[in-house]
């Protein structure tokens, strides 16, 4: 087995999404190489090589794999795809991207967003919005998977893996990248955060969330939101829990004025501790919540934030 | 310019599922079924495009079961201007949709194929990657804008962290977000008038394609049951649970 794990990175930083995908490559088990692809990545394959458990970190340095667009990564990823069996990236905007278009250039399937290695062609993803587990067995001589990050540990930082240049070139008169419009903050990454706090159309508007920011501040938190609060206005996008925003499990999950659609509970049901603060008693959220309290958030709110 | 939308027959998305007692899938005797959400967006933005005269043709394909037919229909009855159903009853993979909808886009040579991101019951968000790996065109996924300026065009795409902007040759492949658009409902003179629309029909050994599928389906079970929580009575009780029963606050 020889498997090549896609690392993601942006603005010069390895994202800790990398570690969680090494965690199932050395579920399935074999020589772990790293690619990475992109420009000026000098910094993110220095932080690539500390990751335990993989042999070398391999790295395309190259202007046309700026902001990793599919064409060139997909047509990359096809040329190094011959000796591995399995390639591996994080079911992330990114490799969702790439990682199909690399599947159907060698004409095998993919597996998607799997959360459980079973053996080395044996995998567990769910599916339905998460409320059926499927259990897969791939028959293809190369595995090409998404890994849902939150399904598997980060491994350990101590190793320091040798680094090879990779001088693989291709064309791609196809696209263009013309700009990025990235949402700012100091939090950390919905992602990898600890604890999450997320609003839903309860919250009643965009202003209100600022009740959230006091206690996201004092617990550390990410801030989330349901699909209904997005479409509301009252929060951009990226900040999207659910079937077809972020798949998030921190240990500490805070819903506040979220009724706990199944959209949503895709994206957030395999929290460690779930709390749900509605005011109406008869919500779903309070079916999956350890902790509810059926309260008026904008009492509530404020109440938390003083008392922690 | 020619427009191809690719639609999805799945379970209705409010539909609250029931995996079979042998564990053999998930059970869709008797289930309300409709078109996947994204491809309904898919749909109306073709829709909007030959509106805003972008667009001179809809073509709009199905790969399924006869029942598909319905959902041809629907988007029949949203505007599109003819259907291409791929008729089989065979569980189909994504890789094989691409390659079927590859055929398609030969015979049609479409300017544009609009997608949705991913249908609500594999989830896999995988077959507008493959189709345009297999076209060899570029692709615009997860897009929440999309703008056809000359022979380019211009694609809004959802990221993580915020929003990228790509500028693809024509013609692409592209495949929605949900909030690329809002679908509009059909209305019953339209519903009337989409069934003379026409419909034709093929076979994948028509177009070619093996369907068969090196990956099998071993066993399909219901997640983990989370437990039943408790209700606090009050935040001075939620934050003791939390900070000594739960212990993640501190």
């Amino acid at each position: 087995m020889s498997i090549l794990v896609l690392a993601e990175h942006h603005d010069g930083q390895l994202s800790p999404a990398t570690a969680h995908v090494v965690a199932a490559a050395q579920q399935i088990g074999g020589d772990i190489d790293v690619l990475v692809a992109g420009e000026n990545v000098a910094a993110v394959a220095e932080a690539a090589t500390k990751l335990d458990g993989i042999t070398r970190v391999r790295v395309a340095d190259n202007a046309v794999y700026a902001h990793q667009l599919a064409e060139p990564l997909g047509a990359l990823l096809a040329a190094l795809a011959d000796d591995y069996s399995h390639v591996l990236a994080p079911a992330s905007t990114t490799g969702k991207n790439v990682l199909p278009r690399l599947a159907a250039l060698k004409g095998v399937s993919q597996l998607s967003d799997v959360i459980g290695v079973e053996s080395v062609d044996t995998f567990r993803r769910p599916i339905y919005a998460g409320n059926a587990i499927a259990t897969v067995q791939s028959a293809d001589p190369l595995k090409v998977i998404t890994v849902r990050t939150s399904a598997f540990e980060a491994v350990a930082e101590g190793n320091s893996a040798p680094i090879e240049a990779v001088d693989t070139v291709v064309d791609n008169a196809l696209s263009a990248f013309v700009g990025e419009e990235l949402a700012q903050s100091e939090r950390p990454e919905l992602g990898a955060a600890r604890v999450v706090i997320s609003g839903g159309r309860g919250m009643g508007s965009g202003e209100n969330f600022q009740l959230l920011e006091g206690i996201a501040d004092k617990l550390g938190a990410a801030i989330g939101a349901s699909r209904a609060a997005v479409d509301a206005g009252f929060v951009p996008n990226d900040m999207q829990v659910g079937q077809t925003g972020k798949i998030v499990a921190p240990e500490l999950y805070i819903a506040v004025g979220i009724s706990g659609a199944i959209q949503h509970l895709a994206g957030m049901k395999d929290s460690k501790v779930i709390v749900a603060i509605n005011k109406d008693e008869e919500a779903p959220i309070f079916q999956v919540a350890d902790y509810g309290l059926v309260a008026d958030l904008f009492e509530a709110l404020p109440e938390l934030e003083q008392k922690l | 310019m020619k427009v191809l939308v690719a639609v999805k027959r799945v379970i209705d998305y409010n539909v609250k599922i029931r995996v079979k007692p042998d564990n053999s899938d998930v059970d869709l005797t008797n289930v309300k079924m409709a078109m996947n959400p994204f491809c309904e967006i898919a749909v109306e933005e073709a829709v909007r495009l030959k509106e805003r005269g972008v667009a001179s043709e809809v073509v709009a394909v199905t790969v399924g079961p006869k029942a598909a037919q319905e959902q041809l229909r629907t988007a029949l009855a949203l505007g599109a201007d003819r259907a291409i159903h791929v008729e089989t009853d065979e569980k189909v993979e994504s890789l094989a949709v691409a390659k079927l909808l590859q055929k398609v886009v030969d015979e049609e040579q479409p300017q544009l194929v609009i997608l949705g991101k991913q249908a609500i019951d594999t989830d896999n968000n995988q077959t507008g990657q493959m189709l345009a790996a297999l076209t060899g065109l570029p692709q615009g996924t997860f897009a929440s804008e999309v703008k056809v300026e000359g022979d380019k065009l211009r694609v809004t795409r959802e990221i993580d962290g915020g929003l990228q902007t790509v500028e693809l040759s024509l013609p692409a492949i592209v495949t929605t977000d949900l909030r690329l658009n809002e679908p509009r409902y059909a209305k019953l003179p339209d519903i009337m008038k989409a069934k003379k629309k026409p419909l034709a029909t093929k076979t994948p050994a028509e177009l070619g394609v093996e369907v068969a599928s090196k990956v099998t389906l071993l066993k399909v079970e219901p997640p983990a049951e989370r437990q039943g929580g408790i209700k606090v009575g009050s935040v001075d009780e939620l934050v003791d649970k939390l900070k000594n029963e739960a212990k993640v606050i501190s």
